[in-house]
């Protein structure tokens, strides 16, 4: 795992593209801080920051073969490398290292872009084809590893992080104030678009060939789901259970492959436990575990993680983080995330790839993936009630299984089945809307564009994040079972727009950490969009199928766990000790005024309330931490305001 | 008296909920949940400024978007709860 960079076209001046590529890499050094390399082609470049996991002796990079011919950078892990190189050897390769980067070169120079087919990996990567005169860029399929980039003086150059190409000349840092208003209402920015200007991210599962000054992007791999009337090949729930079963565990084996030793980050959840027991009983060592513990007993989990640790014998650790803890990091975190975020929920998990590093790791697993692979999240029971509650309209028995879904948020509990109905938007999104599943959210989110100032609400005039959202969906969308849409919408989008990235890659990288998924295995990912709806979201029960495969792999508390999701302290970590002089600063009104976004005289009352007392509601917190996120992304990485006259 | 009670809570709701934004033109019969003015704690956030406002106590029953979700039923509600309870009084 690693960091990297690179350029194509002629805007680089020969003299200018060693030192260029040098502080390009030197910004991405977090993610690859044991060695680092450089290669200059005619017009092009590539750089790169290794972390050694793989072929640690003879796998430093940039990497070249044919005599130049092909050099690649690459971010990542190919797992199933061992028998691609078998594969590769019966076929004639001669293979000069035991690195799973010269795999990629090989199987490119045998099969061209087709070669990723055959890759089941976490990557991001560029080969510079010589001989073509062509760059490659490629990015894995669920949107694990980054890969950013821009174009400037008619030459592509792109990295694993957008602060690499504020190293370039010419590219500046502003917001995009139609990523910012995404944000605000779906939580990401829809890729390509990042929050800075300019500035684009290559989505995941696609790839892009840049030669004879043209750029081509295109899909390499997609995620679908079967047509809703048509009958799945699972029908039996056991023989499902059993497949389930066995996949995991070979998308598991495959990702305990490293040089260095792997643990496991286990939050006392379902999903991790399951991957910490296959890892646990993989591994001739005592497995390595990590969690985190909060002081906030509505977010604390600790007592399953230990009983977790416990059982498997794993050799835990756990940080604890208490709500100062999160503000003290917050400005870090976002310089890590790149983008203004709604929820604090990344700050614990910086601290605690921060504790592997400590403890002198440098890859774990995670359970990440599961909920929108086999449909975990509330999200997706929230949506099969108001479906059902829309077949009855008015009745007021249906809207009381609302209170079955959020026992975490105590509000919700005292409401009548009246506002229940209401607050969910029972009957009032048409019943075929595609984004029927996430209104809810959406509206609720989007509540909090109330806090932009004048002059981001003219730019943003008759913008509409839902309905970009609406029309990037594929034309079958419409054929699939609700779940099915549901579950595309988070594994499409909050998938690598939050959860792998901002929560995810960005974190562990933070400090050099890399993470490797288990679920999100395409072979996994692929099954389990097969499967009925009902082994997956079984009446009102998550996961089905996941814990039907895992009962012998478990203690019966965690297996038959509802889900707590994961969640921090937010606005109430900026209370108290938690106020440091950044927050009072970027939340005063000359730093708003500065910085042109919000309006300076709510946000003073928003601050002022948050003082007086806990913020309790979504939205508030929501703006709370999306306002102070904005002001400190403005604050790192341009220094200046928005400037309405550019904007959208 | 009704338009006192509208004026009182408009006063309430914007200075609360929509952080002194006047941007929102908030009509009399404009649903405070479909606009996104008000969550779930809001709801109690506002039941507790009328029962402090207007010296009433809501049963759990009164708590419905029937008498809460806009300007004019709240001011409806409050006026009808008054007015019985001043007859009662008297």
């Amino acid at each position: 795992m690693c960091g990297f960079g690179g350029y194509f076209g002629s805007g680089v001046a020969p003299a200018e593209a060693k030192p260029l590529l040098e502080r390009m890499a030197s910004t991405v050094a977090h993610r690859g801080p044991d060695e680092r390399g450089v290669a200059v082609f005619a017009d092009a470049g590539l750089c790169h920051t290794r972390l050694s996991i793989v072929g640690l002796a003879d796998g430093q990079q940039p990497m070249s073969i044919g005599d130049g011919r092909l050099s690649i950078a690459f971010n990542g892990e190919i797992f199933n490398y061992v028998e691609l190189r078998e594969a590769l050897r019966s076929r004639g390769r001669v293979f000069h290292t035991s690195s799973d980067t010269e795999i990629i070169l090989h199987l490119y120079d045998e099969r061209g872009p087709d070669c990723l087919a055959d890759l089941n990996g976490d990557f991001a990567f560029a080969i510079w084809d010589a001989q073509h005169r062509r760059m490659f860029l490629a990015r894995d399929r669920m949107g694990v590893r980054p890969l950013f980039y821009t174009t400037v003086r008619n030459t592509l150059f792109f990295a694993s992080e957008a602060k690499a190409l504020l190293r370039v000349p010419g590219v500046e840092a502003e917001i995009d104030p139609v990523a910012l208003d995404q944000i605000f209402t779906l939580w990401v920015p829809i890729a390509p678009r990042t929050p800075f200007k300019g500035i684009h991210e290559l989505e995941p599962a696609s790839m892009m060939i840049v030669e004879q000054g043209k750029q081509t992007v295109r899909p390499y791999w997609s995620l679908s789901f079967p047509d809703h009337c048509s009958r799945s090949r699972y029908t039996d729930e056991n023989a499902a259970a059993e497949e389930l079963r066995a996949l995991l565990a070979d998308a598991t084996r495959l990702r305990m492959r490293a040089d260095v030793p792997v643990g496991s980050y286990l939050s006392g959840g379902l999903d991790s436990s399951i991957v910490s027991a296959l890892a646990a009983g993989m591994t001739p060592e005592v497995l390595r575990t990590f969690s985190v513990a909060f002081d906030s007993e509505e977010h604390d989990e600790s007592a399953f993680q230990k009983e977790m640790a416990a059982a498997l014998g794993t050799m835990h650790s756990s940080v604890q983080c208490r709500d100062d803890d999160i503000a003290a990091v917050f400005p870090e975190v976002i310089r890590f995330t790149e983008r203004p975020i709604l929820r604090t929920a990344p700050a614990p998990l910086f601290k605690l790839s921060a504790l592997v590093r400590e403890k002198g790791l440098k890859v774990v697993l995670t359970g990440e993936g599961a909920d929108e692979v086999f449909a975990g999240y509330d999200l997706f029971k929230e949506a099969r009630v108001r479906r059902f509650c829309a077949r009855q309209p008015g009745s007021r028995i249906r809207p009381h299984l609302f209170r079955k879904l959020y026992p975490y948020l105590p509000g919700l509990k005292q409401q009548s089945a009246e506002y229940l109905a209401a607050f969910f938007g029972a009957g009032a999104d048409a019943l075929d809307d595609p984004l029927f599943s996430h209104n809810p959210r959406f509206r609720a989110t989007g509540a909090a564009k109330l806090f932009f100032s004048a002059d981001l609400r003219e730019a943003l005039s008759g913008y509409d994040a839902a309905e970009e959202l609406a029309s990037r969906l594929p034309a079958e969308f419409g054929r699939w079972h609700p779940l099915h849409q549901a579950q595309y919408l988070e594994s499409r989008f909050l998938l690598p727009g939050y959860i792998l990235s901002s929560q995810g890659d960005r974190m562990a990288m933070a400090h050099g950490i890399e993470g490797r998924f288990p679920f999100l295995d395409h072979r996994l990912v692929e099954f389990a969009a097969t499967l009925p709806p009902e082994m997956k979201l079984k009446r009102l029960v998550e996961k089905h199928i996941l814990r039907e495969a895992s009962k012998n792999l478990l203690p019966e508390t965690i297996l038959r766990r509802t889900k707590q999701p994961y969640r921090a302290p937010d606005s109430q970590s900026f209370r108290g000790a938690g106020e440091k002089d950044y927050v009072r600063e970027a939340m005063s009104a000359e730093k708003l005024a500065a910085g042109g976004l919000f309006n300076p005289a709510s946000v003073s009352k928003l601050f002022a309330k948050s003082r007086q007392q806990p913020l309790t509601g979504f939205r508030d917190n929501a703006a709370f931490v999306g306002i102070l996120s904005s002001q400190l992304w403005l604050e790192t990485f341009t220094g200046s305001r928005f400037r309405a006259s550019e904007a959208a | 008296m009704t338009n006192n009670i509208k004026d009182s809570v408009r006063a309430f709701i914007v200075e609360n909920f929509l952080f002194g934004d006047t941007s929102f033109a908030l009509e009399g019969d404009a649903s405070l949940i479909e606009n996104d003015i008000i969550d779930s704690t809001g709801v109690l956030e506002l039941v507790a400024f009328i029962e402090e406002q207007f010296g009433l106590t809501m049963a759990d029953a009164d708590i419905v978007p029937a008498n809460l979700d806009s300007l004019d039923r709240i001011a409806a509600f409050v006026s009808a709860r008054v007015g019985a309870e001043a007859s009662l009084s008297a």
